[in-house]
């Protein structure tokens, strides 16, 4: 057993680390005020190949698989959430769904310019009527000749309104649902009957671009089909399993900027005539926020680890869904003590963590809600000892 | 054209923290990096190859663990990486350092430029650069921030105290590098990861740039160190609290009681 990283992942990571702190950190305020996508960050990222860390060189990326892609999302959620968000939605789950269900063609075509970062991708699910209960999807493809006719709408779509290749779940049969009549498309953005609304307003990950999208008679090739045609939602699943250990990765990284800024904190501040961290209070937060940090970390790399051993089974789908779980929740805390310890400070606009309280709220929310994600630990928990539950 | 960049293993001492009690360095921990006006050389060389095409060679002496400072030079962009290691070359002062990597440019040959970085952040000597231009008997330009190479000749701006220098010198030639010269580049994601996975680094030791052992290491080096300490804290300052006449009477007490004044 070896828990240490390769010398490459080092050194990946302290270029990632020098460019989150020099070219994204400066902005990251203003990005988050503003609600302003960082398009020079992502053009910068993109040129030292940071848009395409986890697939093939052969397709543009950096070859560095999920562990990889796991530090670069670890260290650019330590200093601006709206950024990691983007580039989550891109690879993580836009990009990634056609490189694991792609065709070699497809690969070409779009996974290729997405991995070097000339195109931006999204991923489309989630529905006016169909959040946590996915296969609830309501947009119709419908064929026609070589094409399939979308139409429908996608609601709250990270990069949905600055995509320019979305991967879209649509029903093709109704009658068999998720099973066999749900089918994945992937969509240009300019595509007949393609179009894109109001962009959101939320509380945090201001600077990520949240749209929805609308399908009007969209048509769509034949060859665009993404996956095995009636196996979309399988397709969908597998990509957001894959995102759910990025995700977490992320809240890695905001946990420990919580914990670092909190620590700096509770050593310069004085009451009573000694630092706060003399307190016990204080240092009860900071060993849990420690503890927990450390426990995410195995958790999050093992199970990279895993998918980059190519062992993406039952096992590995349950443990993606305890890095959500566990990682959202622990960057949670972590944000939420964080700001107990920095006091009135922590809830000032001017620093950092007022910004990161309202950034991790979301990872307990999108990419599956937590409370979806235990069904799915526990359903698949019972199901190795026989009992299938629904 | 051919391009030997001269580089260093640093601690990362922007990273190194003092131990409150023993005011002594806490090395645990600290990370290597390459020297980070090296960095600046390296840069100017990559820039060069960019312009007018070049092979761009990256030397470093050091211990084994100096791979990486390589490794990551090559991820920049460097075409060749070679590491001086050996157990005889231990304990090199500068001028033993500046004879091994001269015994190793002679050995790389025909190289029409030498860059390296003006000083190294742990030594701070600013001397190994022009030590290896004397050695090798070429000229050599300290202090560069700027320079073009054309028609066999180099032209660089050399910084000195209250202005710049402009001066041409005749290939092949040494420079040093500051910092103000460029801002290095970061290495591709995809460049780091074939650093280690399919690039390789040459290794050499005393018998491959044919070394006399008494020239290089410790034996080779004019001088030795006696004795290392931390200078002694200052003591704390004092602040004069009174009003402005009064303050500046007890400051003048206290300069001629020091016999200051």
């Amino acid at each position: 057993m070896d828990f240490t990283f390769p010398k490459e992942y080092e050194l990946l990571r302290r270029m990632i680390r020098e460019f989150a702190e020099k070219e994204v950190a400066p902005l990251a305020e203003e990005i988050d005020r503003d609600e302003r996508v960082p398009f020079e960050i992502i053009k910068k990222a993109a040129k030292l190949g940071l848009m395409g860390v986890p697939f093939p060189q052969k397709y543009g990326g950096a070859g560095a698989g999920e562990i990889g892609y796991c530090i670069l999302m670890e260290e650019m959620n330590k200093v601006c959430g709206s950024t990691a968000t983007i580039i989550g939605a891109h690879t993580g789950i836009g990009a990634m769904a056609i490189y694991l269900d792609g065709t070699e063609e497809q690969k070409q075509k779009y996974l290729v310019p997405l991995a070097r970062g000339e195109k931006i991708a999204a991923f489309a699910l989630t529905e006016p009527n169909a959040g946590s209960d996915a296969a609830a999807i309501q947009t119709r493809a419908i064929r026609d000749g070589n094409y399939f006719i979308l139409n429908g709408s996608k609601l709250w779509i990270t990069n949905g309104d600055i995509a320019d290749v979305i991967s879209v779940l649509a029903v093709t049969d109704p009658a068999l649902g998720a099973r066999g009549g749900v089918t994945a498309f992937i969509v240009e953005k300019d595509f007949p009957g393609f179009k894109v609304g109001r962009r959101e307003e939320k509380m945090g990950i201001r600077g990520s671009p949240t749209a929805e999208l609308f399908f009007e008679d969209c048509r769509v090739p034949a060859e665009n089909v993404l996956g095995q045609f009636g196996a979309g939602f399988l397709t969908f699943m597998k990509t957001l399993d894959v995102g759910r250990i990025s995700l977490a990765a992320g809240c890695l990284g905001a946990a420990q900027q919580a914990l670092k800024m909190s620590m700096e904190f509770a050593k310069s501040r004085y009451q009573f005539g000694a630092p706060i961290a003399a307190k016990q209070a204080i240092q009860w937060m900071i060993a849990d926020m420690a503890i927990e940090i450390e426990a995410l970390r195995s958790l999050v790399y093992r199970t990279a680890w895993m998918m980059d051993s190519g062992n993406m089974g039952r096992e590995f789908s349950t443990m993606a869904a305890m890095c959500k779980v566990f990682g959202s929740e622990v960057a949670c805390r972590a944000a939420d003590m964080a700001v107990q310890i920095h006091g009135g400070m922590g809830y000032m606009k001017k620093y950092p963590i007022e910004r990161m309280y309202r950034d991790v709220r979301i990872t307990r929310i999108f990419e599956g809600t937590n409370e979806i994600q235990r069904e799915i630990i526990a359903r698949n928990l019972f199901r190795n000892i026989g009992l299938r539950l629904r | 054209m051919k391009i030997v960049v001269l580089i260093k293993q640093v601690p990362d001492t922007t990273e190194v923290k003092l131990d409150p009690r023993t005011g002594t360095l806490i090395r645990e921990g600290v990370p290597s990096i390459i020297n980070p006006e090296d960095k600046n050389a390296l840069e100017e060389a990559l820039k060069l190859k960019e312009q007018m095409g070049a092979q761009v060679i990256v030397l470093s002496m050091g211990p084994p663990q100096a791979e990486d400072a390589l490794r990551e030079a090559l991820a920049m962009g460097a075409d060749e990486a070679i590491l001086l290691t050996d157990r005889a070359f231990a304990g090199a002062d500068t001028w033993a350092t500046a004879t091994t990597l001269g015994l190793a440019l002679k050995k790389i040959g025909d190289f029409d430029l030498v860059l390296a970085g003006r000083q190294a952040i742990d030594g701070d000597t600013a001397q190994v650069g022009p030590q290896v231009a004397e050695y090798l008997k070429i000229p050599q330009i300290t202090y560069v921030r700027e320079l073009v190479v054309e028609d066999g000749k180099v032209r660089a701006k050399r910084a000195i105290e209250d202005g710049y220098e402009e001066i041409e010198a005749k290939l092949p030639a040494l420079l040093t590098i500051t910092k103000e010269a460029n801002t290095p580049r970061y290495p591709h994601a995809g460049a780091i990861m074939n650093a280690y996975r399919e690039r390789k680094v040459t290794f050499w030791g005393v018998k491959d740039v044919d070394a006399n052992p008494e020239q290089v290491g410790l034996q080779g080096s004019p001088t030795q160190v006696k004795r290392s300490f931390s200078p002694p804290p200052k003591e704390p300052g004092q602040i004069i609290k009174s009003g402005p006449a009064e303050a500046a009477k007890e400051l003048v007490a206290i300069l001629r009681q020091k016999n200051i004044i």
